[in-house]
């Protein structure tokens, strides 16, 4: 049987990993099979975690927490959560090679999935042409003209990545406002390669076997056009991934799981969250990691609360 | 055991002329995805040694096989019987899920 055992292994979680280690408290990581290291592991320059003035290869940054986490005794499994087991005193994480962990405490850090366009075609050409991440698939873009769907850091982020190898980028954004870092909003409007259609909705993808176009329309006008392109990038923002505990743990309205005011305690004891999975709305590595100190500070609270209680209750007998 | 790598040079010889069923892994070094699936097909492979060989292509190193089959994301898992392409699996999956894929082939 484990302290705690925390699901999850980007800021939040390796965070949480290297205070609950130093705490002494052993941590199992459940770090994922193919997204350990999580969103960081496909960016690239982090210029805004503090104490990298130079700034860090978002994979570099993963790698060292895991190390540190590591150092202090952290052990990390890469491997998927398959089944949970939360309500109870005792909790029990079932992962994809059938092994059955135990423990005291679970955090969970599971952070989000990339959210999709939702149209016909995206799916089918997913991989041809339609694509998550600039940095794994944009070489394959050299002289092309591609698309970026979006209006955030990580729209900005891709489109700016990607001038590196396209021509020419249209970044498409459903509206005039912006959620994206005046720093990156503006490095993107000052490259030449990019041109920004705003007000545009992406109605439609076309291509047989590769993706060959793609059909916008003008929000305000109305006015329906195709642009030629070989690429479409979506960035689109995230979506919490509580799948695992739908039913099980208490989640907001906006879709994240709802934690009391500034803590990370769950609707049921023992379990915690830390990170994307609770934040609609800052999504920051830095703050991540902050609230997964938030969730390993908790976590130990708690297990000394168990602890206590088991020794009262050892010594009333 | 750790996949071996074919290339440009000996794609046709090795993938295309090859009697068996064989699985190219199209990858590159900043492919942190491809990291990720690289020790799991390993697995796969060793699991497997009579149903399936898996091979790696660098696409950096060898972009003519890459720009012959149309590679646009990576990691790229192709399939191939007899000189065709049998099956494509795109993105890096966990372990049972690579194995669904697959299983017309590890069987």
């Amino acid at each position: 049987m484990r302290h705690v055992i925390i699901i999850g292994s980007g800021p939040a979680g390796y965070t949480a990993a290297i205070y609950a280690a130093r705490a002494n408290l052993a941590p199992l990581v459940i770090a994922s099979s193919v997204e350990f290291g999580g969103e960081l592991m496909k960016t690239t320059e982090v210029e805004n975690f503090p104490g990298f003035p130079e700034g860090i290869m978002g994979p570099d940054l993963m790698t060292r927490m895991q190390q540190q986490a590591e150092r202090f005794g952290a052990e990390i499994v890469y491997d998927d959560v398959v089944s949970l087991e939360l309500d109870g005193p005792v909790k029990a994480v079932t992962l994809g090679n059938g092994d059955r962990h135990k423990a005291h405490a679970v955090i969970y850090a599971t952070g989000s999935a990339y959210r999709k366009l939702g149209l016909p075609d995206e799916e089918r050409l997913s991989g041809y042409g339609v694509s998550w991440c600039a940095t794994c698939d944009g070489a394959f873009f050299r002289q092309k003209t591609v698309a970026v769907i979006g209006g955030g850091d990580s729209a900005m982020e891709e489109a700016t990545f990607l001038t590196r190898f396209v021509d020419k980028v249209y970044l498409i954004h459903r509206s005039e406002s912006f959620r994206a870092s005046a720093a990156m909003l503006d490095r993107a409007t000052a490259d030449p390669k990019i041109e920004f259609i705003m007000n545009a909705r992406v109605e439609q993808i076309f291509g047989a076997d590769l993706v060959s176009g793609i059909g916008i329309v003008d929000t305000v006008t109305g006015e329906q056009r195709t642009l030629d392109v070989s690429g479409v990038f979506v960035a689109i923002g995230a979506d919490p991934r509580t799948h695992l505990v739908h039913g099980v743990l208490e989640l907001t309205e906006q879709g994240t799981i709802a934690v009391e005011g500034r803590s990370s305690r769950t609707s049921l004891p023992g379990v915690f969250a830390a990170g994307d999975v609770v934040d609609p709305t800052y999504k920051q590595a830095i703050t991540a990691a902050g609230s997964g100190t938030v969730a390993a500070l908790d976590a130990q609270h708690y297990l000394e609360t168990v602890h206590d209680a088991s020794r009262t209750a050892a010594a009333a007998v | 055991m750790s996949t071996r790598d074919v290339t440009d040079a000996t794609f046709e010889a090795e993938v295309l002329k090859n009697e068996k069923t064989i699985m190219v892994d199209f990858w590159a070094e900043w492919c942190g995805p491809c990291r990720a699936v690289s020790p799991i097909l390993d697995a796969i492979a060793s699991e497997h040694p009579d149903k399936l060989e898996i091979v790696k292509l660098n696409v950096d190193h060898n972009p003519e096989t890459a720009m012959k089959y149309q590679i646009t994301s990576i990691p790229a898992m192709k399939v191939f019987r007899g000189g065709e392409v049998v099956k494509t699996v795109i993105g890096a999956k966990p372990k049972p899920a690579l194995e669904a894929d697959l299983a017309e082939f590890l069987a």
